[in-house]
């Protein structure tokens, strides 16, 4: 019995080593080090998602009285500060741009970001919010270094011109770590 | 009754045929099952036609649409594109597309397509039906460096293919990517599930500017 | 209290079918802890039929709304995401399960003669249980399911002759779409599971037949005392039932661990990629059937096609499957236990666990040159360990059986 013990705890560690030899990285990401369980960060990042993002990007698994309840919001704060197409509380989070009007302007559609942060993880979040660089050759006049080609214009701009880089990069963790709770609500 | 005889050869054969009538029975009871698995009428009505405009479309970029639930990709070669297809006959499977199955009649040619700038391909890998990756930079260095000229990439088992859609030798996927029957309703307008009319295939090397 | 029992056992065999598959159903003393996944597996399916029950009262079977539907549960169903995390986990329990289960089989020699139709009864149960898990990781609707339906239904596409047609029939249309979500939802909640309980009555039918083997692999029924009970033989009831108990305990300590803190297990139990709608126009850069197929998958992946076919990988990755069951005759060893087994087996054995694993890592992993040429190197083990077997296990020294269990 021991020795079959031993003989399987060997097995598993040379299998162990040999896979972590073989597997590769790919492209390297930052980490986004946000924390589920930071509410102020949580909040901040719900106020930013819904001023720089939801106008194009639905979370249409979320709904608004959800994210008040598990983000200690009141119905009232959020219907004054998060909502502002005139929906109801208990409604799910939709773009206020129509489908056909993204066609015309990006000529895609802005894909929801309800599970963004389970498919892509927070780091490639994080990463690809601080990676817009300026090329001539695109519609908008930016291009992103780990989504070429990304039909998204810079929409944090304005953030990261007004504001130190530490508070830019704390309000890009703060929206990623929005969306990581957004994934997954549960979490927090 | 007790001192009749049991006719065991009668039994047996009463068993026998009860048996093989019963079996009979079961397969035409079975058959309606069986169809039903069969393509619907609903299903078999979806497969229309889809049109696309290419007038926008620049050089070297792809653009996908649905045929018969299909992803079918439309993308313009350059120049260099088109060059480069001359000279990948010797790493690829069937750089003649000699297998009938693969092409119509008129797009069996250098191009695999009706005009040698416009591909019209069907994005389904030969192997097992994934949809390959576009990969157009030349000389990607994941795909072999130097002799890359661009073409497609299966993520699922690693078939290559040229911008042609031809098959690379050695890869998993045995056989060129299938062209649709399509024609041209205009010049900026292809139609893809109906063959062109005879009349209107205009043979490729009739309008061969580019080569 | 004896007048009702004597009513109910006049009218069904209560008493007597306790007595003989509980209370005086004599198993063999020495169990360890390899034989708790028996009774694991059946708690496990159990389990999943339950949440299986409540989850198809709010999954909708449409690829329109399949996806939605999910996420539906997840967030606005109350405690939804409880079912849906049990059941998922439960998928890749279960053949954790049933991997230990089938790997003890192999250590103790649980196939060989008498219990052979026990063993292929069980590899059955296995292959159904494959199929079950496949069609169920199909219907969340998201790019795995989709890719995964795609690349796996059309190996059926590549036998000869009537592939396409078959492959066509297999669909209900001429791509994965709602006609396949719908009758993989059909098979996956009722045809399935109702073989799968069928065979495992039957599994266990042929199991109380036999009677269990052991750590020894010694018969105890050929020891018995005067009133015809093996000597080294306890009742299952109470001595066993109560020792799965401690068994399920364990088990579920860890398993709600998993549900709780980790139940997408970093993309090994839920992918990363079944969080994206399915999309027919574009496939994920990187697709991997969930971990328990990865290893026959490796093996499709290592047969090059021959003749412009992938037929011969199809072939290659069900020969792997299908050779399990040929191992009662393959196996021309005196001694069933490996404690008596001798060194050649051994050694086979352990090249056999670590083709198996590794063809399982390479399955998940890109294609590369290298990783190609392991998962060749491998699956020529792994069919070596089978082909092999009427050899290795003829030759080399086996230790001497004792004549009654050691109780180690």
């Amino acid at each position: 019995m021991k020795r079959l013990l031993t003989m399987t705890a060997f097995v598993i560690a040379s299998l162990t080593i040999s896979f972590s030899i073989l597997a590769s990285s790919g492209t390297k990401l930052d980490h986004a080090n946000t924390n589920i369980n930071d509410e102020k960060s949580l909040q901040n990042g719900a106020q930013l998602f819904m001023n720089y993002c939801s106008g194009c990007h639905s979370i249409s698994f979320m709904r608004y009285n959800r994210i008040g309840k598990d983000l200690n919001l009141t119905n009232e704060y959020v219907e004054k500060n998060l909502m502002f197409s005139g929906n109801k509380i208990g409604d799910q989070v939709i773009a206020s741009m129509s489908e056909k009007g993204a066609k015309t302007w990006f000529g895609t559609t802005p894909p929801d970001l309800s599970l963004v942060a389970r498919s892509r993880g927070t780091d490639w979040i994080y990463t690809y919010l601080h990676s817009f660089y300026k090329d001539k050759s695109r519609p908008f006049g930016v291009n992103n270094h780990i989504l070429t080609n990304a039909a998204m214009p810079d929409i944090l701009w304005k953030l990261k011109k007004n504001q130190s880089t530490e508070k830019f990069d704390s309000d890009v963790r703060d929206i990623t770590n929005f969306l990581d709770y957004v994934g997954e609500p549960l979490l927090n | 009754m007790s001192e009749q005889t049991i006719d065991l050869k009668k039994r047996r054969f009463l068993t026998q045929a009860t048996s093989v009538v019963g079996a009979v029975g079961v397969t035409f009871v079975a058959w309606p099952f069986l169809s039903t698995w069969n393509p619907s009428a609903r299903a078999k009505a979806a497969g229309a036609p889809v049109e696309v405009d290419i007038s926008k479309l620049e050089e070297g970029q792809l653009v996908r649409v649905l045929w018969r639930k299909k992803p079918v990709w439309i993308f313009k070669r350059d120049k260099t594109t088109i060059k480069n297809l001359r000279t990948l006959d010797s790493i690829l499977t069937d750089p003649n597309s000699t297998e009938t199955s693969q092409q119509p009649e008129y797009a069996k040619n250098l191009y695999r397509s009706i005009n040698p700038d416009i591909a019209v391909i069907v994005g389904v890998c030969t192997h097992l039906g994934c949809s390959p990756t576009y990969r157009p930079e030349l000389g990607a260095a994941d795909l072999g460096g130097d002799t890359w000229k661009g073409g497609f990439y299966c993520p699922c088992h690693g078939s290559k293919f040229d911008l042609a859609g031809r098959v690379y030798a050695g890869v998993p996927a045995p056989t060129n990517l299938v062209i649709p029957p399509y024609h041209f309703v205009s010049e900026s307008l292809i139609q893809i599930g109906v063959s062109p009319a005879e009349h209107e295939v205009t043979p490729i090397f009739k309008s061969n500017k580019l080569t | 209290m004896d007048n009702n029992k004597n009513w109910i056992d006049q009218r069904f065999p209560l008493t007597k079918v306790w007595n003989e598959h509980l209370a005086e159903y004599y198993t063999p003393r020495n169990f360890n802890f390899w034989y708790f996944f028996g009774s694991l597996a059946m708690l496990v399916l159990v389990m999943q039929i339950v949440t299986g029950i409540f989850l198809t009262m709010h999954f909708k079977p449409d690829s329109a709304s399949a996806f939605a539907s999910v996420e539906y549960i997840m967030r606005d169903v109350n405690w939804g995401w409880l079912i849906r995390y049990l059941h998922s986990t439960g998928a890749s329990a279960f053949f954790i399960v049933i991997y230990l289960h089938m790997y003890r089989g192999l250590l103790y020699g649980s196939y060989k003669s008498p219990r052979e139709l026990i063993w292929i009864l069980g590899m059955i149960l296995y292959i159904a249980l494959m199929a079950e898990a496949f069609m169920g990781y199909v219907l969340p609707w998201g790019q795995m399911s989709y890719w995964g339906a795609q690349v796996i239904i059309s190996l059926f596409g590549s036998v000869p002759v009537i592939g396409p047609d078959l492959l066509v029939w297999i669909l209900g249309d001429y791509a994965v779409g709602d006609p396949a979500l719908n009758r993989f939802f059909s098979l996956h909640v009722i045809a399935l599971p109702l073989i799968l309980v069928i065979l495992v009555f039957l599994h266990i039918v042929a199991l109380h037949t036999v009677g269990s083997n052991n750590p020894d692999g010694v018969e105890i029924k050929k020891n018995k005392d005067k009133d015809g009970i093996p000597k080294d033989g306890i009742p299952f009831h109470p001595y066993y039932s109560v020792k799965d108990i401690v068994g399920v305990v364990v088990f579920l300590m860890i398993f709600s661990a998993v549900v709780f803190f980790a139940p997408a297990m970093n993309g090994y139990f839920l992918e990363h990629a079944n969080f994206i709608e399915a999309n027919p126009l574009k496939t994920p850069d990187h697709i991997a059937p969930l971990w328990y197929l990865t290893p026959f998958y490796s093996v499709l992946r290592a047969i090059p096609p021959m003749f412009s076919s992938q037929f011969p990988g199809v072939v290659g990755m069900f020969a792997a499957l299908l050779i399990l069951l040929a191992l009662p005759w393959l196996d021309r060893s005196k001694v069933k236990s490996i404690r008596y087994r001798s060194a050649p087996y051994k050694y086979a054995l352990g090249i056999f666990v670590i083709s198996f694993v590794y063809l399982g890592y390479l399955g998940m992993q890109p294609v590369t040159p290298t990783n190609a040429l392991l998962a060749r190197v491998f699956t020529v083990l792994y069919f070596g360990f089978f082909i092999l077997m009427p050899w290795f296990t003829s030759i080399g020294k086996t230790k001497e059986v004792p004549e009654r269990v050691t109780g180690k």
